[in-house]
């Protein structure tokens, strides 16, 4: 790709395919001019590509919807991540980390305005509460995974601010992109292929009811088991990811993996309520007769095994 | 097609799996690490095994039994699966008495959580070491009227001697509340 090349280099004189004259023109790009586009036509593993190829340092700027998130690189290597609309203290990083509790959290803040990322780090340090290892791991962890986040962007206005430093009081890194647009790559066609599995999340789950040969070695994550709560005919799979605060791709990915091991099954959602309710496995309140006699079904059928 | 849950909670290690297994019509195979001495250290990433077993009752029912997580890290867990729970199990290994208070502590949370009939097993009661029953009552500070039964998970008998106790339990319970 032309256009991706010349960036790259940062040639003075590009050649820009036009497609809507379907020509190419030529364009001139200053070392200073801020690169500027949008992720429909520039992706962001094609930004990563150029910023890793060509060693660059700036601040890359992505707005999406209601969502900024602003990365930053040093010598085509990252350096920092931050969304416009989450707290970025380490405090609260570490804290969603698990590393701190919520009352360390409360005792940082309370004296914390004066302490800044790198002072309340070296702090932590000193007072042997975390060592610098576990503290930049953690950061690490937390900007790669904002960095990989826009993989799944298919639209965002972008533009990257050469020479625009990390914030100079946040603690960064330097972790190379390879591996970061090759994880991103991965994801992008895993979500396509999810897309193509679950084309619509309108639908509900329920439990199958004979479960595949494949349940030997059922291992849920967290996540899965938020979502085992509200698998029933009400709740579409909609519903399910609001209340149980996963994203799209997070739904789709535990919805097929259930599916895949054979524990749940697709059904038409029966449901018209606005709220998930989680599933109801007692017995219904209503008739106490009949809540014996299923007691007594169970107890013959136990008796029997 | 209707279906019921019953819940086996109790410490790591304390034999939940083997329970569910023993009964289960579908293979249960945990996959829960055994990391017996830094059991806490389960790093976040770690999966978490479901114990998932299920019995079929007749045509229109079908009982589940789920295994809890042991680590108390996972307690967000315990809530969701006590939902709408018929009883639970609570699994204590006899031979472990360093266990007992966490046992203690597990079912006073799900007792919270849902008021409903429950039992303990005091299990791996075929080991030599393991702890007489009126003196895990006392280390367990269980009321004479709870049940604490012997278990041996890995016996199918004993297991359902078990659920059946559970079982029974709930319809005495239905019946005092006439
Ligand atoms: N001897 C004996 N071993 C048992 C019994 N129940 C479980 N075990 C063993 O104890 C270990 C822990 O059991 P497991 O079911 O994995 O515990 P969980 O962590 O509660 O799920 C395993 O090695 C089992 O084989 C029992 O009744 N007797
Ligand atoms: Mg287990």
């Amino acid at each position: 790709m032309v256009f991706y090349t010349s960036i790259l280099f940062d040639a003075p004189h590009a050649t820009k395919y036009n497609a809507q004259l379907g020509v190419y023109s030529r364009i001139r790009y200053e070392s200073v001019m801020a690169l500027k586009g949008n992720l429909r036509d520039f992706t962001i593993s094609q930004l990563l590509n150029l910023i890793n190829i060509a060693n660059k340092s700036g601040t890359l700027v992505v707005d999406g919807s209601g969502e900024t998130v602003s990365v930053s690189f040093r010598q085509g290597k990252l350096a920092y991540a931050q969304k416009s609309q989450e707290d970025n203290s380490l405090a609260a990083i570490l804290y969603r980390a698990k590393k701190i509790n919520s009352n360390q959290l409360q005792s940082i803040k309370m004296r914390g305005n004066q302490m800044n990322d790198k002072q309340l780090g070296l702090m932590l340090i000193n007072a042997n509460y975390l060592t610098q290892k576990e503290i930049l791991v953690c950061l690490q962890t937390h900007y790669i995974n904002l960095l990989s986040g826009l993989f799944t962007w298919n639209e965002g206005n972008f533009k990257f601010e050469n020479d625009m430093p990390p914030p100079s009081d946040k603690i960064t890194v330097h972790i190379g992109l390879e591996n970061i647009i090759m994880e991103g790559t991965r994801r992008v066609k895993e979500w396509e292929h999810l897309q193509d599995e679950i084309p619509s999340l309108e639908i509900a789950l329920k439990f199958a009811d004979r479960p595949g040969t494949n349940i030997k070695n059922i291992s849920l994550s967290v996540d899965e088991w938020r979502v085992v709560k509200y698998i029933s005919p009400k709740n579409t799979l909609t519903q399910i990811a609001r209340a149980a605060q996963l994203d799209d791709m997070q739904m789709r990915r535990i919805a097929y993996g259930l599916i895949q091991a054979g524990l749940v099954e697709f059904v038409r959602s029966q449901g018209v309520t606005a709220r998930p309710t989680s599933i109801s496995m007692s017995i219904p309140a209503a008739n106490k007769e009949e809540q014996k006699s299923l007691i007594n079904r169970l107890i013959t059928r136990i008796r029997s095994l | 097609m209707q279906t019921v849950k019953m819940v086996v909670t109790g410490p790591f290690n304390a034999g939940k799996t083997e329970f569910i297994r023993s009964v289960s019509e579908i293979d249960v195979v945990s996959t829960e690490r055994k990391i017996t001495s830094k059991a806490e250290k389960v790093k976040a990433s770690t999966t978490v095994a479901m114990d998932f077993g299920r019995i079929s009752v007749d045509k229109d029912l079908v009982l589940y039994l789920f295994g809890t997580p042991g680590q108390k890290r996972f307690d967000f867990m315990w809530e969701i699966l006590s939902e709408g729970m018929l009883g639970f199990i609570v699994m204590v290994d006899s031979t472990r008495p360093e266990t007992f208070r966490e046992a203690r502590s597990i079912l006073e949370t799900f007792r919270a959580y849902a008021p409903t009939p429950y039992v303990v097993a005091a299990n791996k009661q075929d080991l030599k070491d393991a702890w007489d029953l009126e003196d895990m009552r006392i280390a367990l500070r269980l009321d004479k009227k709870v049940k604490l039964l012997p278990c041996v998970a890995s016996q199918k008998k004993s297991v359902k001697t078990i659920l059946l106790e559970l079982l029974y339990s709930i319809l005495e319970e239905m019946d005092a509340a006439k």
